[in-house]
């Protein structure tokens, strides 16, 4: 899985070279910033999961696909301000949709680890967590569609101008949308293989150290645990 | 059906049926493994140090906390499934007043009253009960604790619940007053009762069933009538 | 379903009357924030966008002082242990706190909005009354429900305070935006123009689509 996911990373860099260099960044930003729109959504549905099976495994994925999510969502912001800065010669620009809801979006999700950091009680932590999940999860299509509207309002120029691209644009785009997605995946697989990891290796450690009864000893923690 | 009594047929389900219930704080047991059923009418009487679980169990039993393990049934209900059916039918009298500082003890009685469901009269009634009447319309931030815990003992049997859960009900009462709330919520007000008590001799007169608790587990449990406070003693050494 | 709703609403104003805890420190905080504006912005009167975002983003964050106690004494007063013993509806937790919150937002309202107009507006606020009060309960709605949810989220956390503001200004943003774009043109000088009715619509909706989110996750914030 992982060696696909890299292959078609790599994969898809060359491809875009012909491209002009700053169009270039187009391939990054736009499907990176899909795949997040995804993964906060995929993180609502996990964490409503969750709520209903009572299950830790929900929380677990739902917390490692909002963690990778918001690292995407940065991803997102910078090389959003990149493009812009290349574009139009400012670093932020307030006319672009995608970017101001990015914004939004990831100060509210700044807000995930906090949250969780600052309730003490293991199953009330993944409950509000997840109920957090849900509504921002919800959040995100709505806050997208209403900045959206803002800013065609202001400018009707900008609304979606879907000009017929060349085919070699639009595949190298699914390519990069497919590397991106991949990505993404191996990324949560790779973190929750993590996850799983610490909290074997801390069980082992509780029990070499022979208590059984006391098992709150570890620190407080923002990951859940199974 | 409401404050049902002892003296109706006998109900063939228990008041209480655990079977290795345990719960949890995060990764600390505080309760595990414990079996027992009482009879409806019967009063259980629970032992045990600081931090056994006591206040854990009743919580539990009184669907405000979820049991972790094993199955817990309350007046024929499975907990925490059938939870509905069991609030309104339990009278829980906690550490805390569950009373709102700023409002008087009537208004907050009144409050409680109109979630039950239950005739304002009845506020009045209970009131007078627990010796309350006349400091009735001060705001309970300017009541003494024992004056507070008379309220919370009305505010626990306004609905008069088929089982009363009493978290230390004595705790702050002077002599005179813990008479004077006797009929509500001791032995002889014929309800299905728990209670938790640090204090051996009293805490078994009137008992049927002792538990003793330490560390979450079950240290006793045995009826009353066999158990010796010496035994009890022995629990908080 | 409704008689609980009518008594946790009468003890929830009843509380409020008593103890005076927030619609008198939204008020006071609203009419500073506006003398604020008019020292940041060195500006004697506002018009239009302006006077509109200057308006918002007061009640706004005056909002979010009575979203930060509103589960307080429920809280550390036994409030939620008192009424999940009951063999009442959960979701009667949730009407009546937004009911609470919206109330309170109205009361302010009928204070701060006038003490706008009369401290920094330019045109009259009589200019488009019935449209401003429309776009004000509409706001108001949206406000309650989403800060019910929030208040509800944060009131286990230690550091409820900082957390309450952090996830509702996000989560505000649309209705800000909306209701910030109605209101701009009843604000603007020489006549109002028309209510914007396409942000309207999104105002309500998202009021719309809030209110059943909150029905649906709210009962796991009362769980154990
Ligand atoms: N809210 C909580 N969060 C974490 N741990 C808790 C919580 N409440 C109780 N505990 C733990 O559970 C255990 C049992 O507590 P519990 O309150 O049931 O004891 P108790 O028998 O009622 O004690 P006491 O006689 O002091 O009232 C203790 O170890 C306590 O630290
Ligand atoms: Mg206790």
């Amino acid at each position: 899985m992982l060696t696909i996911a890299f292959a078609l990373v790599f994969f898809y860099a060359p491809n875009d070279a012909d491209q002009g260099f700053i169009f270039k960044i187009f391939y990054v930003h736009v499907p990176m910033a899909i795949v997040a729109l995804f993964g906060f959504v995929a993180g609502a549905v996990f964490a409503a999961l969750h709520l209903r099976s009572q299950d830790s495994k929900w929380d677990m994925r739902s917390y490692v696909t909002i963690h990778i999510s918001v690292i995407l969502a940065v991803g997102v912001l910078v090389t959003g301000s990149i493009w812009a800065r290349a574009s139009w010669g400012h670093w932020w620009i307030w006319d672009e949709p995608m970017l101001v809801s990015f914004l939004i979006v990831f100060l509210l999700y700044a807000t995930y680890w906090p949250l969780r950091f600052s309730i003490e009680d293991k199953e009330k932590q993944s409950r509000y967590a997840s109920v957090f999940a849900i509504v921002a999860g919800a959040f995100v299509p709505l806050n997208f569609a209403a900045v959206r509207m803002a800013e065609s309002f202001t400018h009707p120029q900008t609304a979606t101008t879907t000009t017929s691209a060349p085919p070699s644009v639009t595949l190298t785009f699914l390519v990069a949308l497919a590397g991106m997605t991949l990505l993404f995946i191996t990324l949560c697989k790779y973190e929750m293989a993590s996850k799983h990891a610490t909290f074997r290796l801390r069980a082992l450690r509780r029990r070499l150290a022979g208590d059984e009864d006391e098992l709150a000893l570890n620190g407080r923690s923002a990951a859940p645990q199974l | 059906m409401r404050g049902s009594s002892v003296f109706a047929v006998p109900d063939p389900v228990p008041a209480l049926a655990l079977r290795g219930a345990g719960r949890r704080y995060g990764e600390r047991a505080a309760l595990r493994d414990l079996t027992l059923e009482l009879e409806a009418g019967r009063t259980l009487v629970v032992f045990g140090p600081n931090g056994a679980g006591k206040t854990t169990l009743l919580r539990m039993l009184a669907t405000l906390l979820r049991p972790h393990a094993g199955e817990v049934s309350v007046l024929g209900h499975q907990l925490p499934d059938e939870g509905y059916a069991v609030r309104g039918r339990v009278g829980f009298l906690g550490h805390e007043a569950l009373l709102y500082r700023e409002l008087s003890g009537r208004e907050n009685l009144r409050f409680h009253a109109r979630l039950h469901r239950v005739g304002v009269q009845r506020v009045d009634e209970v009131l007078d009960a627990v010796g309350m009447t006349a400091r009735c319309g001060d705001p309970v931030a300017e009541l003494s604790r024992g004056m507070v815990q008379r309220l919370a003992i009305a505010r626990a049997v306004l609905h008069e619940p088929d089982l009363l859960l009493l978290d230390e009900p004595l705790a702050n009462l002077d002599p005179a007053a813990a008479a004077q709330v006797a009929p509500l919520i001791g032995a002889g007000s014929g309800r299905t009762r728990v209670v938790t008590s640090h204090d051996p001799a009293g805490g078994l007169r009137g008992a049927d069933l002792a538990l003793g608790l330490k560390g979450g587990r079950v240290a006793l449990l045995a009826p009353a009538a066999e158990v010796d406070p010496g035994q009890i003693a022995e629990l908080y050494r | 379903m409704r008689s609980t709703v009518a008594a946790l609403l009468s003890k929830e104003l009843t509380l409020e009357w008593r103890t005076r805890e927030s619609v008198p420190a939204m008020v006071l905080f609203s009419i500073a924030t506006y003398v604020v504006f008019h020292f940041g912005l060195d500006r004697d009167r506002v018009t239009g966008d302006l006077a509109s975002g200057v308006l918002w983003v007061t009640l706004l964050f005056a909002a979010i002082l009575g979203v930060n106690r509103l589960f307080v004494a429920e809280y550390e007063q036994g409030g939620f242990d008192g009424f999940l013993l009951a063999p009442v509806d959960r979701t009667a937790l949730l009407v009546a706190k937004a009911l609470t919150l919206f109330l309170f937002l109205c009361i302010v309202e009928v204070v701060a909005v006038p003490a706008f107009a009369l401290l920094l507006l330019g045109p009259p606020l009589t200019q488009a009354l019935p449209e401003l009060v429309l776009v004000l309960l509409l706001a108001n709605a949206g406000i309650a429900v989403l800060g019910t949810l929030v208040a509800g989220l944060a009131i286990q956390t230690r550091a409820r305070d900082l957390i309450v503001p952090l996830i509702a200004l996000p989560l505000l943003v649309p209705v800000l935006l909306a209701a910030a774009r109605c209101a701009t043109p009843l604000l603007q000088d020489g006549g109002a123009g028309a209510l914007p009715a396409d942000w309207l619509a999104i105002l309500a909706i998202y009021d719309l689509l809030f209110a059943l989110i909150a029905y649906a996750v709210f009962d796991f914030l009362l769980e154990d």
